[in-house]
């Protein structure tokens, strides 16, 4: 129902991005999603990839800070008003969205978020039978 | 000069009050005009009586006997490089009263610096001890032309630190109204300057600059304004440059004060009218400029560490005591009939102390902080900056472990820089960085950059 997450931690410099990209570049993982969220100083670099464990691997051996996480990846039709209906369930049920990303995979709208409360994410997406992919789907629908 | 007579009425000040003594410029003129030949048979005689002293502690007796010296060994000023020095490591491990010359009774000041790795450091003070500090920091005051009828404020942090106390005592030793006014609060300072007709501020550089800004803010002009006509200024370093910034600012002389807790804080060395050079009181210390390498002595003129021995200390005499402070002798005769070794502005340390806002600081407290932290790594960089003429300190830290959560992350920065500044005594700028951002250097890491508008 989840899947994996690299968090990883960069500062506002040039030169801090290309160090990640190029490890990733060499260890021949492909990038599926990414988002960068910043603050003045730093930022966290969030990415969904091929192979999680072997990229958190290879880029500590880099020497970057990186964690992983666990997020939940919801596939919806690439339709107006889909990710509403999505993220209404959760709000409904009293579930608070920390960050949300989402990007288009074979013509399947795919939406990336961290709730509070995971447990009870997993429950409602069970019970509104929304279509939560993991990452076997990813790498199949890649 | 009469050398042969007791030590107790060497020390006994007289002052020669405006009025009662002629106007005298001299606080303690049977010291303060002494010869050279003079200066040097006064303090022969001073250094027996305190390696003596010395002797009677066991601390000191282990280190002399590890020498092969006995007191017998002092029988010319030149003797003194005979015996050992003494560090700040050796104030650690004599914590708290090792080496304590008296019984702990007869004390009655204690002054503690914050530990660094291990033990802080303990300073004694018998009563007689605290009336010769007082007496060093009335005789600067005096030289500079401040009399009783002067309102003198210290704007010097109290407590531990020695430059609230010492600059208290020595004030009210020579007679003047003085106003603990402390640090910070800089409307209230100007209040007081203008309210209780102050002549003389103590403070370090970057508050007098910051008091002139608050000054402008108000629309006060510190000439037109207040009565003031002497600043002491100290325990920060500071330039040439600085003072005369200083000085044009308000409009009056800033003298170089030169103080260390270890000696007892403010009153060792101070400006004269000169402005040359510090005079460092050689009745009440001998001074030697030593290559920190090889330990010996350096020629007049050269830099070298500033090592001090006191000669009237009571509670704890300190031998060759090695400052660690970077200078060199400027000279030791002056037009303005002082004899006394003229000191220059201190040049750096020797070790990697740090002197911020008039706390010293070792990188070493800053790395034992950040060790708790298992989300940052031990790789870091001090950098002192100058920033709206406040001297600020940022340390920057490599993020080891990564976390998706933002909170966390301020969270972190928010707890080291409460920690740094519960360990230091000053709030940090906590800055965390990418792991392996910062320069790494072969062998010894560089880990303090200072950039503030110090030095020329």
């Amino acid at each position: 129902m989840t899947v994996h997450q690299l968090s990883i931690f960069i500062e506002n410099r040039s030169g801090t991005l290309i160090k990640v990209l190029e490890a990733l570049k060499a260890a021949n993982i492909q990038i599926i999603a990414s988002t960068i969220a910043d603050t003045a100083e730093y930022g966290i670099y969030r990415l969904i990839c091929s192979e999680p464990m072997r990229a958190c691997e290879e880029l500590k051996k880099a020497n970057v800070a990186v964690a992983l996480s666990d997020v939940f990846a919801l596939a919806i039709d690439d339709k107006p008003g889909r990710a509403a209906d999505a993220v209404k369930t959760f709000s409904e049920a009293g579930i608070s969205i920390a960050y949300m990303y989402s990007f288009l995979l074979r013509g399947k709208g795919i939406l990336i978020f961290r709730t509070d409360d995971n447990e009870k994410a997993v429950k409602v997406i069970a019970d509104n039978q929304l279509q939560s992919i993991n990452e076997a789907d990813l790498s199949e629908l890649a | 000069m009469d050398t042969n007579s007791n030590r107790q009425e060497h020390l006994t000040p007289r002052p020669t009050r405006e009025g009662q003594g002629g106007g005298s410029a001299f606080f303690n003129p049977e010291f303060e005009t002494l010869s050279r030949t003079e200066i040097e048979a006064l303090q022969l005689e001073r250094l027996k009586e305190t390696v003596a002293h010395c002797y009677t502690n066991d601390f000191y007796r282990k280190k002399f006997d590890e020498a092969g010296i006995t007191p017998d060994d002092i029988k010319t000023l030149a003797d003194v490089r005979k015996l050992p020095f003494t560090t700040k490591q050796d104030l650690r491990e004599t914590y708290p009263f090792g080496m304590a010359c008296v019984p702990i009774r007869d004390c009655v000041r204690l002054h503690s610096s914050s530990g660094t790795t291990g033990n802080p450091t303990v300073i004694l003070h018998t009563k007689k001890d605290l009336d010769e500090w007082a007496n060093q920091v009335a005789r600067n005051l005096w030289m500079v032309g401040l009399r009783p009828d002067d309102v003198f404020q210290n704007s010097s942090g109290y407590g531990m630190f020695t430059g609230g106390l010492g600059f208290q005592y020595g004030a009210e030793k020579l007679g003047m109204l003085t106003v603990p006014a402390a640090a910070g609060n800089s409307l209230r300072q100007i209040k007081f300057i203008k309210d209780f007709g102050t002549t003389a501020i103590h403070a370090i550089p970057s508050y007098v600059t910051r008091l002139y800004e608050v000054m402008q803010q108000e629309g006060v002009d510190p000439r037109r304004d207040t009565k003031l006509k002497v600043l002491a200024i100290g325990a920060e370093p500071h330039s040439e440059e600085q003072r005369k910034r200083i000085e044009e600012m308000m409009g009056v002389k800033a003298y170089n004060s030169f103080g260390m807790s270890e000696m007892c804080g403010p009153g060792v060395g101070f400006e004269c009218p000169e402005q040359n050079g510090m005079h460092f009181w050689e009745d009440y210390y001998i001074v030697e400029i030593v290559n920190p390498e090889t330990l010996e002595p350096v020629p007049d003129g050269e830099i070298g560490e500033l090592v001090l021995t006191t000669l009237c200390r009571e509670a704890m005499p300190l031998l060759r005591y090695r400052t660690r402070d970077l200078t060199r002798v400027l000279g030791r005769t002056c037009p303005c009939g002082r004899n006394h070794v003229r000191i220059d502005r201190m040049r750096g340390r020797s070790d990697d102390m740090i002197v911020l806002r008039g706390v010293n600081i070792f990188p070493i407290q800053i790395e034992k902080i950040l060790m708790k932290f298992p989300e940052v790594g031990t790789n870091y960089l001090i950098t002192l900056i100058t920033e709206d003429n406040n001297d600020q300190m940022i340390v920057e830290v490599e993020v080891n472990e990564a976390t998706d959560d933002f909170a966390k992350l301020q969270a972190l920065e928010k707890e080291i820089r409460h920690q740094l500044g519960d360990e230091i005594l000053l709030k940090p700028i906590v800055k965390l960085v990418a792991k392996g951002s910062l320069p790494v250097s072969e062998g010894k890491a560089v880990r303090v950059v200072d950039k503030r508008k110090v030095f020329e």
